[in-house]
């Protein structure tokens, strides 16, 4: 991988359309309350919130108070700054071994083959894994599950259809734990963040792994598909308030959407992105830099 | 929720400001259709998309006869409303009949959108409505999705026809023939999710289509879905020439905004909505529920609808009439008061207004008052309440015995009247219109 990696490839749709709107945009000549409008408009329909958006636009106008604002560069330079610098309020914690990492979501946003993928990428790094299907709810997700752990070769912990997710939990973490594995990658069932008793039973899935693996590092990290519009933030926040969540995996950037939210998600709730998905194949898939990001986007 | 408190606040504002005024201009629309544009923007509709909208909505808003009971920003809440319920309507919960059995329905979407359980969904629902339906899995790229749809299929009691990895235009004219042997009258064909922009994935639908005869082809759009609603739905409609849509996960908190822009761009109907996880979790779409989801606004418009119920068209006419005549009487304020009890009374009232804020003076609705109010009009003779210049102060005295209140009360009413009065007299040189007069 280049200096642009798979991230700034994904987003290149993206870039070309946002950039193309900015030349245009330039060329219109005149800088007054329309140029900004139609700023905005660009982040808007790039999914970063009305509120975002409007902040960001408004650290552009104050910036650019007394210069020349004609100057392509120089604005796109400026929206780069503040746009990384929002990703970069919120850092990625280190990763300490040896660690759990229980992947959370709503239903379809990429959660299981994200732990395939993950589970490629602990390996790639010379550590050993144990996948938990702690999935017992979707018809068929174990055996998908399995299908993944087979192809990253990787161990896997699984009970029946049905059984009792924080059970499997259970059994993961001890027998890592005994055999001295380095990762616990934890796969939850699709839950809407709005069905308070599918929270609780995160909550109790949650506090297994705070018991009986005290010494390891415990992440949660949250699955984001980046077709998701504003609800995004509507589902990071209850999730953080479920779990309190580490991190971010976005999903899904292959496509056209542009998860702009995520400079909502750093900006306000101070949740790092991780990892971004490009594809469905086993290695489609990057740590986040927000460089490269913004980058990519604009 | 945060946002919807915003929303509530901001609307609140533009209440108290387009109140004070009383008149629907230009200028107000436009105010008014700001917040508007903000409340379709967070709730996911694409800009483009609300920007031809508002633009549309305003054209229309300009020069309409505000109804008597509302004031200008309900009367425009109310006309956006409408006009969303237009957009997106009329829903349309029946799928298409082949003349020649099998009915054969297409499956499509982006990944995770929600397929193989629709699937499912569909197939239970045709059961129940005597249909012989099969299912067929055609989506041969993603791990155990076949394993998947054979647990739904049997949830659903329904058989599911599969072949393995081979290419789905062959497996689904081999379903289809399979259906005619075994006499199921509708095939449901489950389909790999896919990228919009996958060319390789989406010829291999286009082969479906051109394998066997396609009755329906329903988009599944996950309701959470922002911006891209549109390039995904537009694409997938010039490709495949779409017959439906279905929205799912609107069980969850979003405001669904991808309904509107998908609405905007192909023209499909919107089939029907996903609710949950359970097969039975499948419902009609109603474009009226859409609507206030969208806007974020539900009570707002009940608010309205009620004020609507509560006065009458022709009441509305004579209370014009009255003030044109400047014959209103303290029966017609009687009325007015009774109206007011009808929606509920103005505690009642007060709580459905976003925010609760809403600049009436807290001594103007006191219900107690009301009440008052009424037993003093009540109190009075006929003649009285037709010229409340004949009330002496020994009839005061009658009917605050009566009433059960005190003469200064019966002042203050009187007083008040006064004033109701001489506001409609400067209003008689407007158009008309009038809210409550409170």
């Amino acid at each position: 991988m280049g200096l642009f990696g798979k991230i700034r490839d994904a987003l290149k749709k993206t870039k070309d359309s946002v950039a193309l709107k900015m030349r245009q945009l330039f060329l219109k000549d005149k800088i007054g309350e329309a140029f900004y409008d139609e700023l905005e408009e660009i982040l808007i329909s790039a999914d970063v919130s009305v509120r975002t958006a409007e902040d960001v636009i408004d650290q552009v106008r104050e910036e650019a108070i007394g210069q020349k604002l004609k100057d392509e560069e120089f604005v796109t330079d400026l929206l780069k700054d503040i746009l990384e610098d929002t990703l970069n309020e919120a850092p990625v914690p280190e990763l300490q071994y040896p660690c759990v990492i229980m992947f959370v979501g709503v239903n379809g946003v990429g959660k299981t083959t994200t732990i395939g993928k993950v589970a490629n990428w602990f390996v790639r790094q010379g550590k050993s894994v144990t996948i938990a299907a702690a999935d017992t709810f979707r018809a068929a997700a174990i055996d998908q599950l399995e299908i993944w752990a087979n192809r990253a070769k990787v161990r896997i912990v699984k009970h029946e259809d049905g059984s009792d997710p924080a059970a499997v939990i259970f059994d993961a973490v001890s027998s890592a734990k005994a055999r001295g594995t380095d990762v616990v990658l934890i796969d939850t069932a699709g839950r809407l963040h709005v069905k308070e008793n599918l929270m609780k039973e995160l909550q109790k899935m949650d506090r297994v792994v705070t018991r009986e693996y005290p010494e390891a590092q415990f992440l949660k990290y949250l699955v984001l598909d980046a077709t998701t519009g504003q609800n995004a933030m509507s589902q990071a926040k209850i999730f953080d308030e479920a779990v309190e969540l580490d991190g971010i995996v976005l999903t899904k950037l292959d496509g056209t959407a542009k998860g702009g939210f995520v400079f909502s998600l750093c900006g306000e709730l101070k949740i790092p992105v991780v990892f971004v998905g490009v594809g469905e194949k086993i290695d489609d898939l990057e740590r986040f830099d927000a460089e490269q990001f913004v980058e990519g986007f604009l | 929720m945060a946002l919807f408190a915003s929303l509530s606040e901001r609307l609140n504002h533009i209440f108290s400001k387009l109140t004070k005024r009383g008149k629907l201009t230009e200028l107000e629309i436009r105010t008014a259709m700001r917040e508007v544009r903000i409340a379709l923007l967070e709730a996911d509709v694409n800009i483009k998309v609300a920007k031809q909208f508002i633009a549309d909505v305003s054209e229309k808003a300009v020069g309409q006869e505000v109804l008597q009971s509302l004031n200008p920003a309900q009367q425009v809440i109310k006309i956006v409303n409408d006009e969303l319920i237009a957009l997106m309507g009329p829903g349309n919960a029946k799928l298409e009949v082949a003349p020649k059995p099998p009915t054969v329905i297409m499956m499509c979407g982006l990944q995770g959108a929600g397929k193989t359980t629709l699937c499912g969904k569909l197939a239970l629902l045709l059961k129940k409505q005597g249909k012989k339906p099969l299912l067929v899995a055609c989506d041969i790229y993603r791990p155990a999705a076949i394993e998947q749809l054979k647990v739904v299929g049997q949830r659903a009691d329904t058989e599911v026809f599969e072949k393995g990895t081979q290419t789905p235009a062959k497996t689904s004219r081999q379903a289809v023939e399979y259906a005619l042997r075994m006499g199921y009258d509708t095939v449901i064909i489950d389909t790999a999710g896919r990228l919009h922009i996958d060319d390789a994935l989406m010829k291999e639908l286009e082969e479906i289509e051109k394998a066997v005869s396609v009755t329906e082809i329903l988009l599944t759009v996950d309701a959470m879905t922002g911006q891209d609603a549109v390039t995904v739905a537009e694409t997938f409609n010039a490709r495949l020439g779409v017959t439906g849509v279905i929205l799912t996960k609107l069980d969850g908190d979003t405001r669904g905004g991808a309904c509107l822009s998908i609405k905007a761009v192909t023209g499909k109907p919107i089939k029907f909505i996903g609710v949950g996880e359970k097969l039975t979790d499948l419902e009609p779409f109603y474009p009226d529920r859409m609507a206030s989801r969208i806007l974020g606004m539900g009570d707002v418009l009940s608010l309205i609808e009620k004020a609507q119920e509560a006065v009458t068209e022709q009441q509305a006419k004579d209370l014009e009439r009255k003030m044109r005549e400047n014959s209103f009487t303290l029966t017609d304020y009687l009325d007015q008061f009774e109206a007011l009890k009808k929606m509920g009374g103005a505690s009642a009232l007060m709580s459905m207004l976003p925010g609760s804020k809403l600049k009436i003076k807290e001594g103007d609705l006191d219900e107690k008052r009301i009440e008052r109010t009424r037993a003093i009009i009540l109190s009075m003779t006929p003649k009285e309440r037709d010229n409340p210049q004949i009330i002496n102060s020994s009839r005061k005295r009658r009917i605050a015995l009566g009433s059960g209140t005190t003469v200064q009360e019966i002042n203050q009413l009187l007083k008040q009247f006064d004033q109701t009065k001489l506001l409609m007299k400067q209003m008689k040189s407007g158009k008309g219109r009038m809210r409550l007069p409170f």
